[in-house]
């Protein structure tokens, strides 16, 4: 077995220090290691976005990085987002809309709307839905997580 | 996923000097979102990968309208699309730098990656062909380079020998009146792998109105990425014409040799080379005419 490698990041704003060896996924290191289990496994091979984390400013697929590749970056998960007494604009709106059914993809979803808003405050509907198109929902039919992330966008 | 060791090499010799020692048990990783995938899956056996991430030359991004582009190997997708210089010089290698999977994708998946996965169906091969790329290929011996269309032998397999990596590409300065325009069949609006994929170049005169050169490029009609050579070279001092790109379009059927799969029939993939040239030859037309 490959020696496993010490590893230091920052993890939604704090310094974070791991073991884990190279096949380990940062989506493996977040869950299994961490304990951040907000992302999730979908398909583990890039096409669900279920898994979805920023990585040093980019929207990335946590399943698609090698914990290893992490080494001095900055990772922001869907467990950073909220303030202890109040939600993210982004989880109220998908509140408000009923945006999510069984919840597996929501925390992928609203750390990809975060990175597009974070870009692009104020996104037309087509630039969600092709912004959005790597992260697949099989309940909600996609329409309230539109609306979800255009609502956030006009509440900020 | 399979047991492998990491390795983050910090130059070129470096690498060349793993992938050297290392051999068929080694491999690049850039990106990451094609060859994770494939170890996986156990669709690839690697022992050994080797990030290059860490490398200058591989995170080139320089444009310079005389010089043309260096876009080194591992320099992801978005961060060329971003790049307003490089749209307006190269819209056709924007065209598939942004189709080239999703967001996430894109933040990670680089052209470079692209070249050296060797699927026939890559996004990002037709457009580097129609703009006459060429690889910059480092390794034991040191550097050479090579037409970007010679690149692939095979599905997965290229023309990079023991100790080789691929360093960069190197896109020549667009010509006064050119364009180019990339874009692919698929059943979806996003996130899918191209049936078909054509893309286009063009060099018009200063009128506007005869084609000077072009270059055609074909994905996933063959087992690795075609340049329609005999179709481009018919429309060289060609009057812009429904009838002369009908003919260039043809050329292009007549060399698709496609399989029939589970993304599209033999008889439909030939069907679509027509089209989508036809379509990459006017998109690219109307680009050079767009511009002021």
């Amino acid at each position: 077995m490959a020696r496993r490698s010490h590893v230091q990041t920052t993890i939604n704003g704090e310094t974070v220090e791991f073991l884990c060896e190279p096949r380990q996924s940062l989506l493996e290191v977040l869950r299994d290691e961490l304990h951040l289990t907000g992302a999730k496994e979908g398909c583990n091979n890039g096409n669900c976005g279920a898994c979805s984390v920023i990585l040093d400013g980019r929207l990335v697929n946590s399943c698609l990085v090698l914990g290893v590749e992490t080494e001095g970056k900055s990772v922001e998960t869907i467990e950073g987002l909220a303030e202890p007494d109040k939600l993210h604009p982004i989880q109220d709106a998908f509140l408000e809309n009923a945006a999510l059914q069984c919840g597996i993809c929501t925390p992928g979803f609203i750390m990809s709307a975060k990175a597009l808003l974070d870009q692009n405050p104020n996104p037309t509907e087509h630039e969600v839905r092709y912004w959005l198109a790597g992260n697949l929902c099989r309940c909600t039919g996609y329409d309230k997580i539109v609306r979800a992330v255009l609502d956030a966008a006009a509440a900020k | 996923m399979r047991d492998f060791s990491y390795i983050a090499a910090n130059t070129i010799p470096e690498a060349v000097a793993l992938l050297d020692e290392k051999g068929e048990s080694a491999r690049i990783l850039a990106g990451g979102t094609d060859l994770i995938v494939q170890v996986r899956e156990a669709r690839r056996d690697v022992d050994w990968m080797i990030d290059v991430k860490s490398i200058p030359e591989v995170n080139a991004l320089d444009y310079n309208i005389a010089t043309g582009l260096t876009l080194g190997a591992a320099v992801e997708c978005y961060k060329i699309y971003a790049d307003d210089a490089i749209c307006n010089a190269y819209p056709g290698l924007i065209d598939a730098t942004k189709i080239i999977g999703g967001t996430a994708i894109q933040g990670r998946a680089a052209v470079g990656g692209n070249l050296c996965n060797a699927s026939p169906a890559a996004d990002g091969i037709p457009p580097l062909i129609v703009l006459n790329a060429s690889c910059v290929i480092a390794g034991p011996n040191g550097l050479r380079e090579l037409p970007v269309e010679q690149f692939c032998t095979a599905p997965g397999q290229t023309v990079l020998e023991k100790g080789e990596m691929l360093v960069s590409l190197k896109v020549p300065a667009p010509k006064s009146n050119s364009s180019s325009f990339y874009l692919r069949f698929i059943p979806r609006n996003e996130m899918d792998i191209a049936v078909v994929g054509a893309g286009a170049s063009v060099v018009l005169d200063d009128a506007k109105q005869t084609i000077v050169s072009a270059r055609i490029g074909l994905a996933a009609v063959a087992p690795t990425p075609l340049f329609a050579e005999e179709a481009s070279a018919l429309l060289a001092g060609q009057e812009v014409s429904d009838a002369a790109i009908d003919e260039a379009a043809a050329a292009a059927q007549a060399i698709a040799r496609p399989i029939s799969d589970m993304r599209g029939t033999a008889e439909q993939r030939t069907h679509l080379v027509g089209v989508l040239t036809r379509r990459a030859l006017n998109g690219a037309i109307e680009r050079v005419r767009e511009a002021t």
